[in-house]
């Protein structure tokens, strides 16, 4: 019983993680079409932007509980000139191109974000520990919990309404899902198709970020961090079927529980876990949970 | 029928005696380096042929490290030094993961294929990094080979194993140029174009596809293999994503257009490596990442299309147009 | 006359609408039979089924004598049943001669080998024989996506020939051709096919195209058959001239468009 609740609040902490580090790429492939390989480097971006500033903050021995608005802070700034950036000077051209070629165009714009990364923070670690134990610890059944790690479940359930409100019960969230439903009928009626995807890429950009900027009071923040989550994320929106955010919500809770359950039960599988509830879940389902509707061919 | 060669074919096999030359003219660095490169560009030919499909495997790490790992093993566990005996491990245990992976990503196309390669190589990447029997992140060493009984040593192995890598390398980029041009080559090519035709016409695109994939895994296994040897050592960054990254950055800028170019291009990326590594040590993704966005976007048939004089196609533009059923 | 294939009650159902209820064709050897009906009436959803794109929800497709209802694709193929389509499905990004010979290496059914060359001088010859049946050989060397629609049916339609089938179906062979050239693009294309024993179905929505080249016409309507029998008993039916062609008097350019599949090129 007593493992049953840490599964579940471990796995709760996990999904809220995953959700936020995949939501980005599950959006813009949704509208887009397009599965971001550059996700992995504004999640970079994210991480090191805020860990920085954190640090820049605590340094200067202002109070630390106002250094929780640096995360969103840095996310914005960082995700936003990082996704401008690389929506304006490279992907506008390139749209209405072969999905894999864009697969291939944003893992070149991920291998320069990676470089521009090292060039700006250098190649050590960055540590920014202080949020994170700020509000102190929770015990629930005897294991201790940051209050931080219920921050992050709460900006994940903020992020996943905010989302699930903008597209269901706005006016330009309507017309985004009719851009998602048929692009070519979309510019037809005199929709912007182009703003809307500046606009995701944008929005996507700093989910992005946010991801590693809530992320990196929790670890050490070095090289490489973007590389992994690429992998992770792709597999959480692949479970919930790409482009769906519902999906990406219940791919990360799946597999947060997985890996909380094998954590607490059978150690030496946590690294697959993943890929195993993956797998499984493919070998139903090819294309995931909620897979966006195929269109007849003939 | 079958003595009828191609220009390519004629062409690697006039490079063949040219490339065991230069192991006694060139300094002995870039020998290595060339040495190397037969390795890892026979996994970017591996890569290749996939793309010849439409099919992009971010994850081809995944034989070239299989292929090493086995060889690896087979000398470290049981003791077995002769290079055919290492080589073979290498393919058989290549054929046998690709065949039964092949079950589960020949239903895949496009980003799916290029991500779940990807993911399956990830999970090696973690296994092994994790297992500490085979010495986890670093890896272990792998034995100087012997060849049936004989056990050179110094200068006299470095060439024979150099000399028996041209041998084979030159020898699989012919078996795969003969690929290409075969029936399931053909195929290949309908099936980037239009699956659902190919269907109609009557064989089987899954089939194909399977095929392909365990022909691209032996190669790169061989590759991997290859690469080891001279080496001397195997670690987990093999089926690292940045390494199959390398690979798929290669059969990028080379192209589908011809099989000598990957290993012309593996190798010129290893030379420049050296040097961009050396000026500049964190600008080196920065390179690759500028130099693959403008391939795509202003060479979408590689760098080789440049070189080769007959221009099937006037509009470039087609290369990359929307395919239909998308 | 032997049948060739039958359909008996075959059904398919999408969601709560019926694309077909109650199809019961009988194709005999050799035969020529037109197939009107307006959009959605279940003539292409015909084709699919019984080329095994579709799995009927009931019913059952019997072809010399055997079941092959839900079998797939590449297997109806093998028995000899083609299709053309009513959105050419080529290779777009090869020349015509390339995709031709595509189709014939796929079609010889000799061992497949890896590494023999599976094209050879004499398989080029065949191909362009092929394409000047159908008068397009001028075109071999052009790839298909440069090429005007008129031409594409004609490869579409010489691909789906390759296998010498001996029941062809034809998805609006004429859309896309326009209106003063349809009678001549169906004589080359009957006069081609007449060459061989192929039993011919093709999908028409211009009733004089119907009446000059089938003998036999069958109309769709909601997924039912409305008519079968003579062409001329056919369209002079009450039913036929009220639901089929009356609609198709209303029916602007536009309309005529393909719906199914519009996002292709």
């Amino acid at each position: 019983m007593l493992t049953a609740i840490a599964i579940a609040v471990d796995g709760l902490g996990f999904a809220a993680w995953l959700f936020l580090s995949s939501v980005g790429l599950t959006l813009i492939y949704g509208v887009m079409r397009i599965l971001n390989i550059a996700h992995g480097g504004f999640y970079a971006l994210g991480a090191y932007s805020s860990a920085w500033a954190i640090g820049l903050y605590t340094a200067t021995g202002s109070p630390v509980a106002f250094s929780f608005l640096l995360i969103p802070l840095a996310a914005l700034i960082a995700g936003g000139i990082a996704g401008l950036l690389v929506e304006r000077g490279i992907l506008k051209f390139m749209y209405g191109r072969d999905e894999v070629l864009m697969v291939l165009v944003t893992y070149a714009v991920f291998l320069i974000l990676e470089d521009v990364t090292k060039l700006i923070w250098g190649t050590e670690s960055y540590i920014a520990w202080q949020p994170a134990f700020h509000f102190g610890t929770v015990e629930i059944v005897g294991i201790p919990y940051t209050v931080y790690k219920f921050l992050i479940i709460g900006t994940a359930l903020l992020v996943g309404l905010s989302l699930f409100l903008v597209l269901n019960k706005t006016r330009v969230g309507k017309l985004l899902l009719v851009v998602i439903e048929d692009r070519e009928i979309s510019s037809a009626l005199g929709i912007n198709v182009t703003l809307f995807f500046s606009v995701t890429f944008v929005v996507g950009a700093i989910l992005g970020a946010l991801g590693g900027a809530i992320t990196a009071p929790e670890i050490s923040v070095s090289p490489g961090i973007g590389a992994e989550i690429i992998v992770l994320s792709f597999a959480v929106i692949v479970i919930g079927g790409m482009g769906s955010i519902g999906g990406a919500m219940i791919g990360a809770v799946i597999v947060g529980f997985a890996r909380a359950a094998s954590v607490h039960l059978y150690p030496p599988a946590e690294l697959f876990s993943i890929y195993l509830v993956m797998a499984a879940v493919l070998a139903v389902k090819p294309y995931g949970l909620f897979a966006l509707a195929e269109s007849r061919k003939i | 029928m079958t003595k009828h060669l191609d220009r390519t074919e004629i062409g690697l096999l006039v490079a063949l005696p040219l490339l065991i030359c230069i192991a006694f003219v060139l300094p002995k660095w870039i020998v290595n380096y060339v040495h190397v490169s037969m390795g890892t560009g026979l996994v970017a030919l591996g890569v290749m042929i996939q793309m010849r499909a439409g099919l992009v495997s971010f994850g081809q790490g995944l034989y070239f490290c299989v292929g090493g790992y086995a060889a690896g093993m087979t000398g470290k566990f049981l003791g077995v030094t002769d290079f055919f005996v290492l080589l073979s491990a290498g393919i058989a245990a290549a054929l046998c993961l690709s065949f039964v992976l092949g079950f589960l990503l020949r239903r895949y196309r496009e980003i799916f294929y290029a991500m779940l390669s990807l993911a399956i190589s990830m999970i090696l990447f973690g296994l092994l990094s994790s297992t500490e029997e085979l010495g986890s992140t670093d890896g272990f060493n792998l034995p100087t080979a012997s060849y049936f009984g004989w056990s050179p040593t110094g200068e006299t192995a470095r060439l024979t194993l150099y000399t028996l890598t041209c041998f084979i390398a030159i020898g699989c980029a012919i078996a795969l140029n003969r690929f290409l041009k075969s029936r399931v080559g053909y195929v290949n090519e309908a099936i980037r174009e239009n699956e659902l035709r190919v269907e109609y016409l009557g064989t089987s695109a899954h089939n194909a596809v399977h095929l392909t994939y365990v022909v691209a895994a032996v190669v790169s296994a061989i590759g991997g293999v290859l690469w080891a040897l001279p080496l001397g050592h195997v670690d987990p960054e093999m089926t690292n994503w940045t390494t199959s990254g390398q690979f798929v950055f290669v059969s990028i800028l080379s192209g589908t257009g011809n099989i000598a170019a990957p290993l012309i291009g593996t190798f010129l990326l290893e030379i420049i490596r050296v040097y961009a590594v050396e000026l500049s040590p964190n600008t080196w993704q920065l390179i690759l990442g500028s130099v693959m966005l403008f391939t795509i976007i202003f060479l979408p048939k590689g760098l080789w299309s440049l070189i080769t004089s007959k221009q099937k196609s006037s509009k470039k533009i087609g290369a990359s147009a929307p395919k239909p059923g998308e | 006359m032997t049948t060739l294939l039958e359909t008996r009650h075959l059904e398919m159902k999408f969601g709560a609408v019926y694309a077909a209820r109650d199809v019961n064709i009988t194709i005999n050897e050799g035969e020529i039979l037109g197939v009107i009906g307006s959009n959605g009436a279940g003539k292409t959803t015909f084709v699919n089924m019984v080329t095994g794109y579709l799995s009927p929800t009931s019913g059952d497709i019997i072809y010399r004598g055997n079941k092959i209802t839900g079998k797939a694709t590449r297997d109806i193929t093998r028995l000899g049943i083609c299709r053309s389509f009513q959105i050419p499905q080529l290779f777009p990004e090869l020349p015509v001669l390339e995709n031709m010979l595509i189709a014939l290496t796929i079609a010889k059914q000799e061992k497949p080998s890896l590494f023999r060359p599976a094209i050879d001088r004499a398989l080029e010859d065949e191909a362009h024989e092929l394409l000047s049946h159908f008068d397009i050989d001028q075109y071999a060397d052009q790839l298909i996506q440069t090429l005007p629609q008129g031409v594409r049916k004609l490869v579409d339609i010489a691909m789906a020939t390759v296998a010498k089938p001996d029941l062809l179906f034809l998805d609006e062979p004429t859309s896309g051709v326009s209106a003063d050239e349809k009678m001549e693009f169906m004589r080359v294309l009957i006069a081609a096919l007449k060459t061989t024993k192929t039993a011919v179905l093709f999908i028409e929505h211009d009733m004089e195209i119907v009446e000059e080249f089938s003998p036999r016409c069958v109309a769709f309507y909601e997924g039912t058959i409305l008519a079968d029998g003579p062409t001329d008993e056919v369209l002079q039916d009450d039913k036929v001239r009220e639901f089929v062609i009356g609609s198709e008097f209303h029916r602007t350019p536009t309309d005529a468009a393909p719906k199914e599949g519009a996002q292709q090129c």
